[in-house]
C-alpha cells in the first residue's frame, strides 16, 4: 500500500501533471466516452427521485379522493348503507363503454361514459380547455370530451354529440383528470355526463356491463383504513373493491420503480462500455509511457512511486470525466419530462438535489477508476532495463497477479451490485451482468475468429490494397476487437429493443386473414340478438364468430365454499381468483384460438347425468388449483350450478377475440339471461363505420369496438414508450461512437508512420485510401452482422421466455444497421484520418517522443 | 596506497531460460572498482554488456554473484530498496539520452533530487545545467534540443544527486566525433570532480582506453587483452 503513501506526496501530482503535457486533451476525448454512461445514469437517478417526490406531494390528486369504493353492479340501498356508514363527503360515478357519435362528422367511437355527480375530485381539478368548462358543465349539463377523442373527428367545444339516447353539447375539451394517465385515455377516451344526463341516455339497461363507484373525501383525522374496519364484511358479501390514495401511491410508486430501474440498466450498458472506452484510453497511454517509467525507475523511483504517478492521472481524468458526466446528467435530465410525460400521472418539476449528484459522480468516478486499474497496473510489470534496452518498445509480456485478478473481480463485483440493486428481483440483476458478459464476450469471440480466419487465408488473388486492408486488421497493434465491442455493443442493445418491440408488435396486429374478426360487437341484449344480426347481415358484413356471454361466480370448489376456502389459513388460492366474475359462454366446438391440452371436449350435455362436463382455460385452472375431474359449483344470480372439470384448453388470448375461461357444453346455460357478442369481419373501414352508423341509430346499447381503430392507438402507445427506450439506447450507440473515435485517434500516430512509409515505398493515395476503406468497411460489416445475430438471439429469449410470444423478426431493422453501421464507421474512420494521407513522407524520418 | 573498493562484482551470472534450454548471457564476471576511478566496458555486439551494467546498477537480478556497493551486498535488497539505492548512490546516461519528453530540461534534472524529496531541488540542477553549458535552454523541451545538447541534460540529470558510481551505457553512441569529444571530456571531467566512480559501455576503444580499467567480454565472459 506504499503507493497510498506516494500519493500523498505533492511531487507525485506535480510529476503526473507535467508528464501529461501534449497528452491532456486526448486523454479527455478518450475519457469522455464514460460521460455519457455517467451523465445516463444520473438523469436517470435524479429524475427517479423528483419523480418520487412528486408522487407523494401529489399523491391525493392520484385518485382525486382518499377512497373509492367500487361494485360491479348498480348500489342499491345495502351498498347505500355501507356507504352511509364510511362517512364523509362523497360523490358517486358510473362508467360505462358506449358507441360515442359527432354528427357534425357522423364521427363514431367506443368511448368510457361517465356519469358523475357530486364534487369529484377533491384533490386536484379536471383539467379542461376552456379552464371554465368544467364549472359550466356542473352547472348546466353538457359533455366533458377527452382531446384525444375530440382531435379525433376534427370536433370542438360547442358542437353536438350523441351518446345513447341523449343528445346535448361538447362544452369543453379535458386534459388530464386525476389519477387518469394521458396513455391510457388515448386506449379509452373519456367522455363526462353529469349522472342524470347519463340517466336520459338510457344506457343503463338490465345487467348492462357497468362499474359503479363513489370517490369519498373523509373527515379530517379519519383514516381509510379506520373508516373501512366496521364495514370490511358487508363490502366482501357484497363483492365491493376499494382503492385508497396510499395503495394507489404505492402502486405507482413501484411502477415508477420499475420503469426507472429498467432505464438505469440501459444505461449501464453505456457507462460499462464508455469503461471499456476508458481502459483503452489508459491502455494506450500506459503503453506509450512505459519507456518514461522505465527512466524514472532508473532514476531511482519506486514501484509504488510511479504507479502512484499514472495513477493520479487516472484519478484526474475520472474526476473531470464525472464532472462532465453530471453536468451533462442534469441536461439530460431536464429533458426526460418531455421524453416520458405522457406516461407520467403526475406533474414532475425539475430540481437539482446535490446528495444524488454527488452520488452519482461517485459512482462514475468508481467505475472509471475500475476500468482504467486493470490497464494502469501493467506499469509494475516495466522492467528499469528497459531504459537500456531501447528497442524492446513492444513493452514485456502481460503478466497476470494477484492485483489484475482482484481488480478483475471488483469490476465484476460492483457491476453485479449495481445491476441487483437495479432490478426487483437479485437474480435478474445477475441475468442481466451475465447476459452484458455474454455479449461482449460474443463480440470478443467474433473478433478473434475475424482475425484467425483472416491470417489463414486472405485471397491472394484479390488486390494489393485489399489484402492489406484486410491484414491491417490481425497485424500487431489492431484495434479490432475494441472496435467490434464498441460498435457491436450499442448495435447490439438498439437492435434487441427494435426487434422485440416490433415483434410484440406484429404478434397483435399481425391480421391473420379472412377468418380474424376486425369489428367485434357486444352488449348485444336477449331480445336484440336476431336483430342485430340481420343488421349486421344486410350491411354485407361477415359473422365470424357468435357467442352468449353469461356471468357467473364461483360457490364451491371441490365441495368447499369459496367463503370457506377464504377463511382457511392455509389458502393457496387468490382473492381475485375466488371473487371475481366469470364470463362463460356455452357451444359444441373449439374455436379458432384455442387447443385442447388434456382430457375431452364434450359436444353435448345429457342431462340426466349432472354435473355438467366444462373446459377450463389452463391458467385459471392452475389458479383455481383444480384438474380434470374435479367439481366446481357455479352460482348464476342464486342458482346453483354444479359442474365437473372436463377438459382443459390453451388459449391464445393475443388474438382480440372473444375468449373465455369456462366454456359449458350445449343444453345447461340456455335459459339464462345471456349477452351476445359478435366477432365480424368488415371488408373496408367504411364498411365497418356504416354499421357501427346504423347500429348505434336502431340499437344504442351496443357496443362496437373497431380493432384496427384500437391496435393503431396501442401502437402509437407502444411507439411512445419506446421512444423512452431508445432515447436511452441511444446513449450506448453515442458511446460506442466516441469509443470507435478514441480507438481510431490513439492508432493515428501509427497510421501516420505506416501511411508514411507505404508513401516513401511508392503507394499512390488512391492505393492507402482504398486501404483504409476495405479496413473501415468490413469492420463496420463484421460488427453489424455479429450484433444483429446477438440481437436475434437475445430479443428471441425476451419474446420466447419472457412475453411467452411466438418469435417472426422483422428484418427491416437489421437490414437498416447492415447499412447504416459500415457507413457510419467509415465517416468515422475518414474523419479520424483525415491529414494522414497529406503528411509527408519525409515525417517519418523525424520521430517524435 | 591502496583505495578501498566502492564497486564490487563477484562472480556474476546471468541466464534467460529460452525455448532450447537455458540461455546464459553472462558468465562468472568479477572486478571492482575504487572512488574517481573509471572502468570502461568493451565487447562485440550481444556479448552482454548491457546485462553487466544492469546488473550492476540493480536494474535486475543475477542468476548468481554478487554485486556490493560501498559494502552493502544488492542481492539483499527489495525493489523498494532497490529504487532508493539507485536514486541515492547511482546515476544513468544512456545512449538514447532518455530525457523524459513531456518535461522540460531543467525539469529532467530535477527529477531525482525531487524522488529524493530534496527540499530544494530547483538550485543544484540550475546550477549543472549552467556547467554543462545550458544555462539559457533549461525551459526547453527535449524535442527542442539537438542530441549533444539532449545528451548534455542527461549528464546533468545523472550528477544532480551526487551519485557514488555513474553508469553510461554507449553514450557517445548516437552522436558525431566532434559533439562526442565534448561530452566524454564533461562526463570524465565532472567524474573526477565529484569523485564518482564511472562505468562505460562503448564501443570506441579510443575512449575505452581513457578509462583505468578495461573490462573486455566475449559471449558473457571476461578476456584478458590479447
Ligand atoms: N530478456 C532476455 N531474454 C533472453 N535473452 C536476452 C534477454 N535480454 C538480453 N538477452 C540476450 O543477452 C545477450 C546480451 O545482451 P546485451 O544487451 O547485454 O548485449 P550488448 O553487449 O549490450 O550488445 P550491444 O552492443 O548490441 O548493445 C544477447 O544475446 C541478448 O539476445
Ligand atoms: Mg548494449
Amino acid at each position: 500500500m506504499r503507493w497510498i503513501l506516494a500519493l500523498s506526496n505533492p511531487w507525485t501530482w506535480r510529476m503526473a501533471w507535467r508528464e501529461s503535457r501534449s497528452r491532456r486533451g486526448r486523454l479527455l476525448l478518450f475519457g469522455s466516452s464514460i460521460v455519457i454512461g455517467i451523465a445516463a445514469l444520473i438523469a436517470i437517478d435524479s429524475f427517479r427521485v423528483s419523480l418520487t417526490r412528486a408522487v407523494e406531494e401529489q399523491a391525493k390528486s392520484l385518485l382525486g379522493a382518499d377512497l373509492v369504493v367500487a361494485g360491479r353492479s348498480k348500489f342499491g340501498a345495502a351498498e347505500d348503507a355501507v356507504l352511509r356508514a364510511i362517512g364523509g363527503r362523497q360523490s358517486r360515478e358510473t362508467d360505462l363503454s358506449s358507441m360515442v357519435l359527432f354528427p357534425a362528422t357522423d364521427g363514431l367511437r367506443l368511448a368510457q361514459v361517465r356519469g358523475l355527480d357530486g364534487d369529484f375530485p377533491y384533490y386536484g381539478a379536471l383539467e379542461t380547455d376552456p379552464p371554465d368548462a368544467a364549472r359550466r358543465w356542473r352547472e348546466q349539463g353538457g359533455a366533458l370530451v377527452d382531446e384525444s377523442l375530440l382531435a379525433q373527428f376534427g370536433a370542438k367545444p360547442g358542437d353536438a354529440v350523441k351518446v345513447g339516447e341523449l343528445r346535448t353539447i361538447v362544452v369543453g375539451s379535458l386534459r388530464r383528470v386525476p389519477g387518469d394517465t394521458l396513455a391510457f385515455a388515448t386506449l379509452a377516451p373519456r367522455v363526462y355526463l353529469r349522472q342524470q344526463d347519463l340517466e336520459k341516455a338510457n344506457l343503463i339497461q338490465l345487467g348492462s356491463l357497468g362499474r359503479y363507484k363513489c370517490y369519498i373525501q373523509l373527515p379530517p383525522g379519519q383514516t381509510a383504513a379506520k373508516a373501512l374496519k366496521p364495514v370490511r364484511k358487508q363490502m366482501d358479501q357484497l363483492r365491493l373493491g376499494h382503492t385508497t390514495a396510499e395503495k394507489r401511491q404505492e402502486d405507482l410508486g413501484n411502477a415508477m420503480e420499475r420503469l426507472s430501474n429498467f432505464l438505469s440498466l440501459v444505461g449501464f450498458v453505456a457507462l460499462f462500455l464508455g469503461g471499456v472506452g476508458v481502459a483503452n484510453a489508459i491502455h494506450t497511454h500506459v503503453k506509450e509511457k512505459l519507456a518514461h517509467v522505465a527512466v524514472l525507475r532508473c532514476l531511482g523511483a519506486g514501484e509504488a512511486q510511479t504507479f502512484a504517478i499514472y495513477l493520479a492521472q487516472a484519478l484526474v481524468l475520472g474526476a473531470v470525466a464525472s464532472t462532465a458526466g453530471v453536468v451533462l446528467g442534469v441536461v439530460v435530465q431536464s429533458l426526460f419530462p418531455f421524453v416520458l410525460g405522457d406516461f407520467l400521472p403526475v406533474t414532475v418539476a425539475f430540481e437539482l438535489r446535490p446528495a444524488r449528484l454527488l452520488e452519482g459522480f461517485g459512482v462514475g468516478w468508481a467505475f472509471c477508476l475500475l476500468f482504467a486499474a486493470l490497464p494502469l497496473l501493467s506499469i509494475r510489470h516495466a522492467s528499469p532495463m528497459g531504459a537500456l534496452r531501447v528497442a524492446s518498445g513492444m513493452g514485456s509480456p502481460r503478466r497476470i497477479g494477484w492485483p489484475e485478478m482482484l481488480m478483475g473481480f471488483l469490476l465484476c463485483f460492483a457491476s453485479v451490485v449495481f445491476a441487483m440493486s437495479h432490478t426487483a428481483r437479485k437474480l435478474h440483476g445477475v441475468f442481466f451482468m451475465g447476459g452484458l458478459l455474454a455479449a461482449l464476450l460474443c463480440l470478443w469471440g467474433t473478433a478473434h475468429a475475424l482475425m484467425l480466419a483472416l491470417r489463414r487465408r486472405v485471397p491472394a488473388a484479390w488486390p494489393y490494397p485489399w489484402r492489406q486492408g484486410l491484414s491491417n486488421l490481425y497485424r500487431p497493434n489492431n484495434r479490432t476487437t475494441l472496435l467490434l465491442l464498441s460498435l457491436g455493443l450499442g448495435t447490439f442493445v438498439l437492435l434487441t429493443l427494435e426487434l422485440t418491440q416490433g415483434v410484440l408488435l406484429r404478434e397483435l396486429t399481425k391480421d391473420g386473414g379472412e377468418n380474424r374478426p376486425n369489428t367485434v360487437l357486444f352488449d348485444i341484449q336477449p331480445d336484440q340478438r336476431d336483430g342485430v344480426l340481420a343488421l349486421v347481415r344486410s350491411n354485407g358484413v361477415r359473422v365470424v364468430e357468435e357467442a352468449p356471454i353469461i356471468t357467473m361466480r364461483l360457490a364451491k370448489i371441490q365441495g368447499r365454499t369459496t367463503d370457506q376456502i377464504l377463511a382457511s389459513t392455509n389458502r393457496q388460492i387468490a382473492k381475485w381468483a375466488l371473487r371475481r366474475e366469470y364470463r362463460c359462454t356455452w357451444r359444441d366446438k373449439l374455436s379458432g384460438t384455442e387447443t385442447l391440452t388434456a382430457g375431452t371436449w364434450h359436444p353435448r350435455f345429457d342431462a340426466a347425468k349432472d354435473p355438467a362436463p366444462v373446459s377450463l382455460e389452463e391458467g385459471i385452472a392452475k389458479d383455481l388449483g383444480v384438474g380434470l375431474g374435479d367439481e366446481i359449483v357455479f352460482d348464476l344470480q342464486g342458482v346453483t350450478i354444479p359442474t365437473r372439470v372436463a377438459s382443459l384448453r390453451k388459449v391464445e388470448w393475443r388474438r382480440v377475440q372473444p375468449n373465455f375461461f369456462v366454456v359449458f357444453p350445449p343444453g345447461v346455460l340456455e335459459s339464462a339471461p345471456a349477452f351476445h357478442v359478435l366477432a365480424t369481419r368488415a371488408t373496408s373501414p367504411r364498411q365497418s363505420a356504416e354499421l357501427q352508423r346504423s347500429l348505434v341509430a336502431k340499437y344504442p346499447n351496443v357496443s362496437v369496438i373497431d380493432l384496427s381503430l384500437v391496435l393503431s392507438t396501442l401502437d402509437s402507445i407502444v411507439s411512445k414508450i419506446s421512444l423512452g427506450i431508445q432515447f436511452m439506447a441511444f446513449f450506448t450507440v453515442a458511446t460506442g461512437l466516441l469509443v470507435l473515435m478514441g480507438a481510431l485517434w490513439t492508432s493515428r500516430k501509427q497510421r501516420v508512420r505506416e501511411t508514411a512509409l507505404l508513401r516513401t515505398l511508392g503507394a499512390s493515395k488512391g492505393q492507402i485510401r482504398t486501404i483504409l476503406m476495405m479496413e473501415y468497411a468490413s469492420l463496420g460489416a463484421l460488427a453489424a452482422v455479429a450484433a444483429s445475430g446477438l440481437a436475434l438471439l437475445s430479443s428471441w429469449a425476451l419474446v420466447h421466455f419472457l412475453f411467452h410470444a411466438s418469435f417472426a423478426p422483422s428484418f427491416a431493422p437489421i437490414l437498416a444497421a447492415g447499412a447504416l453501421i459500415p457507413g457510419v464507421t467509415l465517416v468515422t474512420g475518414w474523419w479520424s484520418s483525415r491529414g494522414v494521407l497529406d503528411v509527408a513522407p519525409l515525417e517519418i524520418l523525424r520521430e517524435e517522443g | 596506497m591502496q583505495p578501498k573498493p566502492l564497486l564490487e562484482v563477484d562472480r556474476l551470472t546471468k541466464t534467460y531460460a529460452g525455448a532450447h534450454g537455458t540461455l546464459t548471457v553472462l558468465s562468472e564476471v568479477s572486478f571492482s572498482l575504487a572512488a574517481g576511478e573509471t572502468c570502461s566496458i568493451v565487447g562485440p555486439s550481444g556479448s552482454g554488456k548491457t546485462t553487466l551494467l544492469g546488473l550492476c546498477a540493480g536494474l535486475d537480478r543475477p542468476s548468481s554473484g554478487d554485486v556490493r556497493v560501498d559494502g552493502d551486498s544488492l542481492g539483499s535488497l527489495d525493489e523498494e530498496a532497490l529504487a532508493r539505492f539507485r536514486s541515492e548512490r547511482v546515476g544513468f546516461i544512456f545512449q538514447s539520452f532518455q530525457l523524459l519528453p513531456m518535461l522540460t530540461a531543467l525539469e529532467n534534472v530535477m527529477v531525482p533530487l525531487e524522488l529524493r524529496g530534496a527540499p530544494n531541488p530547483r538550485g543544484p540542477a540550475e546550477d549543472l545545467l549552467r556547467t554543462v553549458g545550458l544555462a539559457d535552454r533549461q525551459d526547453h523541451y527535449p524535442a527542442q534540443l539537438s542530441g549533444g545538447e539532449q545528451q548534455r541534460v542527461a549528464i546533468a540529470r545523472a550528477f544532480v544527486n551526487k551519485p557514488r558510481v555513474l553508469f553510461a551505457d554507449e553514450p557517445t553512441g548516437n552522436l558525431d566525433q566532434e559533439t562526442a569529444q565534448r561530452v566524454v571530456d564533461m562526463l570524465f571531467e565532472l567524474n573526477a570532480s565529484s569523485q564518482t566512480a564511472l562505468v562505460l559501455v562503448t564501443h570506441n576503444l579510443e575512449l575505452a582506453a581513457k578509462a583505468h580499467q578495461v573490462i573486455r567480454l566475449r559471449g558473457g565472459r571476461r578476456v584478458e587483452v590479447a
